[in-house]
């Protein structure tokens, strides 16, 4: 018997029964399709996450004081200062291209007419501005090192609050007042989109010693933020950073450094295993639906297999030798869960199209191969197992069941 | 007419079963038959006649005793050697007709050619042919549950004979039909004999017997009667 008349046969036995062969082809298609999706919607969300915090500028390195809490007025030899940011920038360190100090603090801003509370007030330097932190001066200029070197009551306010304080006109060069102190607006920031709790358009950002002398005091800053040359150096510039700091600081034990050093790179790292254990989560979801698939499968072949005991004792009577039917319910039962399974495929890369939760799926590829494989094995394993107990029977068993 | 044995039984006999709960079905059977012939086989339920049959059209093996089969032994065949003997030598017509549903008529006379590696072609012919002798060429496109029982068992005797095989076995043939259908297909038999054919048909109906050339009575696995009857033809 050729492979052509094993093939025909196949075709035949699968269009005898179109109701069970859709139902078969079902089966593999949904559990194909769920694991496909499922792994590429984790897939998807696992880069979104990564993009959003690469967005937060890989090359930076925040440096913060543990334990003692940023904003104390009580200077101390053990805190990081201005004197402390200075000396690392001036150091020379080969990775380190600027330090910007910051510090925090959270004021009533208000102009002539209007008010607005609980503003975020930030002290830093000019270096802030598209190095370290993804802000940039929309309109008018940033204050220079020379208004930090002299106090200058200069700031740079975000535009939610430009509009909020001055919703007729262009806040550029009008006074303002926080918590009671004349300041001139001398530039505008860029938009930014909203992606937390705090609006990140609702700020002041003014030189770093005006804001130290007014409100939070001269004593440790809140965060130094070092720039590295580029994000190869990011962990390069971490250790030369510590190292300086440890010296700075007097730290004798290092276990008990009395800042903590974080990176884009690490939160990276961290956020890349989240969403590695969210992936293994959605697949162990998928794993199951193709195992419910598979069972599926494999109920309607052992059924179709015992209903057809009797045609297989009728096949053998007539001269049918084992691999004669073995390959007609090999090929019917392959034929069925490539078939389900390539649709499970095209309807997974179709539905990958469409974002899910605000989520836009990302195929894995490999994930292709894997549901298409197992549920084919499946298919093929539960259709030809029976079969090939029904073929080894003599034919007048085969034709007495049932 | 040549007497050479197309079937030789020695001292076969089938057991099913181990030790106590063991069922001797055949208990030593010996017989001939010679080509041509037409012979019957009766006996009461049980008597082991249906086992004989299985075991004639190598549906089944013996668990003793050897079978030849056109001079060859068959009880030392292999798998696919009994498999190329159920396709070449043997005709086997079921009480319960036993056609594959949803295929046609002519799928499934043609079903033993595809097994026999015959050519689509030459297939569909011979196919068409062995309906029409029959009388069913113009229900070839027919499938089972579109045909009464008679013409059920018409189309299980094409699909027997289409391989044109040197014994043709028939197990109750007339048993699921009525008298109508029953004169049809002993009449397709009797043709069969006038023709040559060798047919080993088991009944318990005198009637249908009666029209067997030789009739062999079995009865608690042993053949009690060998007898010829006034039908004998000679050619």
């Amino acid at each position: 018997m050729s492979f052509f008349e094993i093939l025909r046969s196949a075709v035949r036995g699968i269009t005898a029964n179109k109701l069970r062969s859709a139902l078969t082809l079902l089966g593999v298609l949904i559990g194909v399709a769920s694991v496909i999706l499922l792994l590429a919607v984790g897939n998807g969300s696992a880069q979104r996450v990564q993009s959003a915090i690469a967005s937060l500028g890989t090359n930076t390195l925040t440096v913060r004081a543990s334990g003692g809490g940023g904003s104390t007025t009580t200077a101390s030899t053990k805190t990081i200062t201005r004197t402390v940011a200075d000396q690392i920038a001036n150091a020379g360190l080969g990775h380190v291209k600027s330090v910007v100090p910051e510090v925090n603090t959270s004021l009533t801003v208000s102009s002539t007419t209007t008010s607005s509370t609980s503003v975020s007030i930030i002290g830093t330097t000019p270096d802030y501005f598209g190095g370290v932190s993804t802000s940039t001066v929309g309109s008018g200029n940033s204050f220079t090192a020379a208004d930090v070197t002299n106090g200058t009551r200069a700031a740079v306010i975000g535009s939610t609050l430009a509009t909020t304080l001055f919703p007729t006109g262009s806040a550029l060069g009008q006074q303002i007042l926080i918590d009671g102190s004349p300041f001139d607006v001398v530039g505008i920031l860029a938009t930014q989109s909203t992606t937390g709790f705090t609006d990140p358009n609702l700020v002041v950002i003014a030189p770093i010693s005006r804001i130290q002398e007014s409100f939070t005091g001269y004593g440790a800053v809140s965060t130094l933020a070092v720039e590295a040359t580029n994000s190869d150096a990011v962990p390069a510039a971490e250790g030369e950073v510590t190292v300086m700091l440890n010296q700075l600081l007097g730290v004798s034990d290092t276990a008990d450094e009395p800042f903590t050093v974080t990176s884009a790179s690490t939160l990276l790292a961290t956020a890349e295993t989240s969403a590695a254990s969210f992936t293994v989560l959605l697949g162990a979801v998928a794993a199951i639906s193709l195992l419910v698939g598979g069972i599926g499968v494999t109920n309607v072949m052992l059924v179709t297999v015992t209903e057809r005991t009797r045609e297989i004792g009728i096949r053998k009577a007539l001269g049918a030798t084992r691999g004669a039917i073995l390959g007609q319910f090999l090929t019917e039962a392959a034929t069925l869960t490539l078939l389900g399974g390539i649709l499970g495929v095209i309807v997974a890369i179709i539905g990958s199209q469409f974002e899910i939760n605000g989520t836009q799926p990302v195929i894995l590829a490999y994930s292709i191969p894997l549901a298409l494989g197992v549920s084919v094995a499946i298919g093929v394993f539960f259709g030809v197992y029976p079969a090939a107990r029904a073929a080894n029977m003599r034919p007048i068993q085969a034709l007495r069941a049932i | 007419m040549t007497t050479s044995p197309i079937l030789h039984l020695d001292d076969i006999h089938q057991v099913y079963g181990e030790g106590e709960a063991a069922v001797h079905a055949l208990r030593g059977i010996t017989v001939e038959v010679a080509t041509g012939d037409y012979v019957a086989i009766m006996g009461p339920s049980g008597s082991g006649k249906s086992t004989l049959m299985n075991l004639l059209g190598c549906l089944d093996v013996a668990s003793s005793g050897h079978y030849y089969l056109n001079g060859r032994d068959v009880s030392e065949l292999d798998e696919r050697q009994l498999a190329s003997v159920r396709n070449r030598e043997v005709g086997f017509i079921f009480q319960s007709f036993n056609l594959v549903s949803r295929m046609d008529a002519l799928a499934n006379v043609e079903l033993p050619l595809i097994y026999g590696g015959v050519k689509r072609k030459e297939r569909r012919e011979r196919a068409l042919e062995a309906l029409d002798m029959v009388g069913l060429a113009d229900r070839a496109d027919h499938e089972p549950q579109q045909l009464s029982g008679g013409q059920q068992q018409r189309v299980a005797i094409a699909r027997a004979l289409v391989t044109n095989p040197s014994l043709v076995l028939a197990d109750e043939p007339t048993g699921n039909l009525d008298s109508e259908a029953t004169e049809e297909i002993l009449s397709i038999f009797d043709n069969l004999a006038d023709q040559g054919r060798t047919i080993v048909i088991i009944t318990h109906e005198e009637n249908v017997a009666e029209r067997a050339h030789r009739v062999l009575t079995v009865k608690d696995g042993l053949v009690i009667a060998d007898k010829k009857t006034r039908r004998k033809v000679t050619q």
